[in-house]
């Protein structure tokens, strides 16, 4: 069927040119041998062609082509009064007579043309009435294309300032009126051609109608052409007109090229100066128009010309035009909820492009830019659309570009935020884009001169914080990325080290509990990833901290190590890490304090170790007692060894249960607590508190009821005792801590005595 | 109603890059009256943050922190409760809730808060009633491979404390309330 439409069509088409040809010829032969009466007829019979209503409007403009090439030979007879005898204001009454509407008012507009030409009458008036007696043309298609001509023929005998036309014949105001009101005629007829026809014909129509969109845009290019349109005209007639029937005419079609038309015609300061009248059209259009293109095109366009010069710049400022886009951006995702993520993803990306190019130095504009799109992103699953995380990740890597330094944008709260959203693929790609920035910015970070203390602090927090952003799911790509960044931090300098090392080490005990997680025999090729490997690495990670130093912290890091390696069953692997810490121990941490929180952490952490063998065990245990028991204080010694009482009794049913090496801790703790009074008393004159006796009688409660064998009842008797004997003593000084203390922790005798059963029988064995 | 925030080991930069988005949104100025940290927060940062939430905030030293001046245990009166905070990784074996008790008794304390483990605990014992809000941002801990970021908000309202339990799993928010009361005649709470 289309193939025979196709066919028709054709032949009608063939047929409306040979029409022409054939009264073309006549009308040559009347307008050479000076014959208007004869010129009339057969221009009138030519131009009927154009009255067809079969042809689709790429066949139509064909022979509109033809007519039109005709119609200036006719008017350069017409001009020449000479030939024909006939005054132009004659002429203008003697068209009127042809038959149909069509070919008169094509005759008519010709006329005009040379009319307005001869000055014989004021340019608006024959303006005037040319577009409104085209009015009688309602047919969409003929209508829009005897406008079009109108238009075509008008546009240099517009009244513009400095044309020969302007004066008492009219005005810049003339002009536009007649360019408004043609326009907006037009844009009626076009509109109306979406309202034929059903279905699948529907769809052709619009395709054909979308082909004559630049006839009714035509006008928009006239308008911005015409000088006397400055600022103030625009501002007051031109646009609120346009948008009046862009708005009015309730086409998405229309409306879309419409407002894509504004943007691309008229200039950017006209834009700027308007803004608000022009974003306050687009919530007002049709919701399937697609807004947010034209939204980012208009940023695209004010982008360029923010970067065309500097001196635009302040008027930037000054119309606000950030807060003005962000709203009107804000609305439209809003009001259009079902817009895909890649849209509004766009739309943020055109803003985020025009804020760093106008408000470079508004961090905050760029962070409540991001800070939208996580909002949006927030609203919707994991992104699976690879065009919008492409777009996301051009999101990403625009702050990176303009501020070429890594830090920097990482110091936007919301910029690991939209990282969040991204799946794992584009994880990795956007982590490369930032390897890639830091690796190319590296030199400058290096030579950086004398940063602000703080500042420093702050930059570096923000690459630790980045690199928890770096994940990737495969094992070999995440261990690359560690040693990547590990490459440019040790580049970085010392000073950089303390910032960033954790950050990495932790990275890779993930990558190892993930490495642990996957078990199982991998077949075929090797695989380069294991938690061996990735634990040789983190020793030299480690050991980078040396040249800060910085050994309390290398310290904490290979406690952790240990501890990941003893869940991985790596006996001598946790070893090292322990023999590490104890090196760094001895000798770098000379600091009083320092060294009780160390000896807390060795000592927490080998109490939880149940990976070593006997011997490796006792050498560690036996170190750390020592140790324990050397610090500098008294108090903290005598909590240090009561602490490494834990050591010899792990509550779980493989662990160590060695009640003896128990009580030993706790009586060498129990001397420590003695010589702590006698010092107190030698160097003060009174005994301390109590306390530490306090905290050594709990600690026999505790193994007591655990089942120690070698606490007896007696021996908490005999601990109380001396602990009430200490009090009352002469030189005792009154401490209401410790009684508390005491009271309470007799009040928990007492408890457990009248607990009954088992425990019940066990307490009652402390004899009060 | 006396609002109380119990929240610490966050681990910031070093083990995490920020609370998690979800919980940001809940914590909003002016709402809490008293923030506990347990510590490891770790930088001045987020000790910022914390004040900007509430201006009464007890933070106590873990072994993480950048500032080391603050104390190794604290304690205060809020209402009819007296609360003690202590990171924990002083007190050994770690999360070893026995061990806590002894504390809680050399304290003194109707409630400790305490953390190091990243693992939300609330327990009650004979002495009181210690409190482990884990950690708010999910860090990485030795103690257990499924850190789910969590925080606590305690409503103490007379002799009563509801203890309100907020922790992300799955990209949700859960919530769980704990009641804890303490008679009048005895110092401790049941």
């Amino acid at each position: 069927m289309m193939i025979n439409e196709a066919e028709d069509e054709e032949k009608w088409l063939a047929e409306g040119i040979a029409g022409i040809q054939h009264n073309a010829f006549y009308m040559h032969r009347a307008l050479d041998s000076n014959n208007l009466r004869e010129a009339l007829k057969y221009s009138a019979q030519m131009l009927s062609e154009l009255r067809t209503s079969k042809l689709s409007p790429h066949k139509y403009y064909d022979l509109y082509m033809r007519a039109f090439d005709e119609l200036r030979k006719l008017e350069i007879f017409f001009k020449d009064e000479g030939k024909h005898g006939v005054s132009v204001v004659d002429l203008y009454e003697l068209v009127q007579h042809a038959g149909n509407i069509l070919p008169r008012l094509y005759l008519l507009c010709t006329v005009g043309s040379v009319y307005i030409k001869s000055k014989e009458a004021p340019a608006k008036e024959v303006l005037k009435d040319l577009v409104e007696m085209c009015h009688a043309v309602q047919h969409p298609l003929r209508g829009l294309f005897v406008r079009s001509y109108l238009a075509q023929i008008s546009r240099d005998k517009l009244p513009d300032i400095g044309s020969e036309y302007e004066g008492d014949d009219g005005t810049v105001m003339d002009a536009v009126e007649f360019v408004l009101q043609n326009f907006t005629e037009m844009n009626k007829l076009w509109v109306r051609m979406q309202h034929q026809g059903p279905g699948r014909v529907r769809e052709k129509q619009e395709k054909e109608r979308n082909e004559l969109r630049d006839l009714v845009g035509k006008n928009l290019h006239v308008l911005s052409q015409i000088e006397g349109v400055d600022l103030e005209m625009y501002k007051e007639t031109v646009l609120p007109r346009v948008l009046e029937q862009v708005v009015n005419c309730k086409d998405d079609l229309s409306q879309y090229y419409l407002m894509d038309c504004i943007i691309q015609v008229f200039p950017d300061e006209y834009h700027l100066q308007t803004l608000e009248t022009l974003l306050g059209a687009c919530p007002q259009l049709q919701p399937t128009v697609d807004i947010k293109t034209v939204l980012s095109r208009l940023m695209d366009r004010l982008s360029n010309y923010a970067a065309s010069s500097a001196d635009v710049l302040p008027e930037f400022l000054q119309v606000e035009a950030f807060g003005k886009l962000s709203n009107a951006i804000g609305k439209v995702i809003e009001t259009q909820v079902d817009m895909p993520a890649v849209g509004a993803i766009t739309l943020y990306v055109s803003l985020l492009t025009f804020t760093l190019r106008v408000h470079p130095d508004r961090l905050d504009y760029v962070d409540l830019v991001l800070g939208a799109c996580v909002k949006k992103l927030s609203n919707i699953p994991k992104l699976d659309d690879s065009r919008a995380t492409k777009q996301v990740v051009a999101l990403l890597s625009a702050p990176l570009e303009k501020y070429n330094d890594i830090v920097t944008a990482l110091t936007l709260s919301n910029y690991p935020r939209v990282m969040d959203h991204l799946d794992n693929g584009t994880n990795k790609v956007m982590a490369m884009v930032i390897i890639q920035s830091i690796m190319k910015n590296n030199t400058c970070i290096s030579t950086a001169d004398k940063l602000d203390e703080d500042d420093f602090k702050d930059e570096q927090n923000s690459v630790a914080r980045l690199i928890h952003m770096l994940y990737n799911n495969e094992p070999e790509e995440m261990l690359k990325i560690i040693c990547t960044v590990r490459k440019h931090t040790m580049a970085g300098g010392p000073k950089r080290l303390p910032f960033t090392v954790p950050s990495l080490v932790f990275s890779a005990l993930r990558l190892v509990r993930q490495l642990q997680g996957q078990e199982g025999d991998i077949v075929g090729e090797e695989v380069p990833a294991t938690p061996k490997k990735i634990f040789q690495l983190l020793t030299q990670i480690i050991e980078d901290l040396s040249t800060v130093p910085s050994p309390e912290l290398a310290l904490r890091l290979s406690l952790q190590c240990a501890e990941a390696a003893n869940d991985g069953d790596l006996e001598h692997v946790a070893y090292e890490f322990f023999t590490q810490a104890f090196v760094l121990y001895e000798e770098e941490i000379a600091d009083s304090k320092a060294q009780v929180t160390a000896i807390h952490l060795i000592v927490g952490t080998l109490q939880r170790m149940n990976v070593f063998g006997v011997e490796n065990r006792d050498t560690l245990t036996h170190k750390a007692t020592g140790y324990s028991a050397r610090l500098l204080k008294k108090p903290d010694q005598c909590r240090a060894v009561y602490a490494c009482s834990h050591l010899f009794w792990v509550d779980d049913q493989d662990g160590v249960k060695d009640g003896e090496r128990v009580l030993l801790c706790l009586k060498r703790a129990l001397r420590i607590a003695n010589a702590a009074q006698q010092m107190a008393n030698v160097a003060r004159g009174s005994s301390g508190p109590v306390t530490l006796f306090v905290e050594i009688l709990n600690k026999y409660l505790y193994f007591f009821e655990k089942g120690n064998q070698q606490i007896t009842g007696a021996a908490i008797q005999g601990l109380i005792e001396l602990i009430n004997t200490e009090k009352q003593s002469d030189s005792a000084t009154p401490d209401s801590a410790s009684d508390a203390f005491l009271a309470s922790t007799m009040r928990y005798i007492q408890f457990q005595r009248q607990k009954g059963g088992i425990m019940g029988e066990k307490f009652e064995s402390i004899k009060l | 109603m006396v609002l109380v925030l119990a929240i610490g080991d966050l681990h910031i930069p070093h083990r995490a890059p920020d609370l998690p988005p979800k919980f940001k949104s809940m914590l909003v100025p002016g709402k809490i009256q008293h923030i506990i940290c347990t510590g490891n927060l770790c930088i001045k940062e987020v000790h910022d943050y914390f004040k900007s939430l509430c201006p009464d905030l007890h933070v106590t030293r873990g072994e993480c922190d950048e500032d080391s001046r603050y104390p190794e245990n604290k304690t205060l009166t809020i209402g009819q409760f007296k609360l003690g905070i202590c990171h924990g990784h002083q007190v050994i074996p770690w999360g070893d809730l026995d061990s806590l008790a002894m504390l809680q008794r050399q304290l003194d304390v109707d409630i400790l808060v305490t953390g190091h483990t990243h693992q939300f605990k609330a327990y009650k014992h004979e002495g009181g009633v210690v409190i482990n809000p884990g950690s708010a941002t999910g860090a990485y801990s030795s103690f257990t491979y499924d850190v789910n970021p969590s925080f606590v908000l305690m409503d103490i309202d007379g002799l009563r404390v509801v203890v309100y339990v907020y922790e992300l799993i799955d990209g949700e928010v859960k919530v769980d309330k704990i009641d804890f009361k303490k008679t009048s005649t005895t110092r401790s709470a049941h």
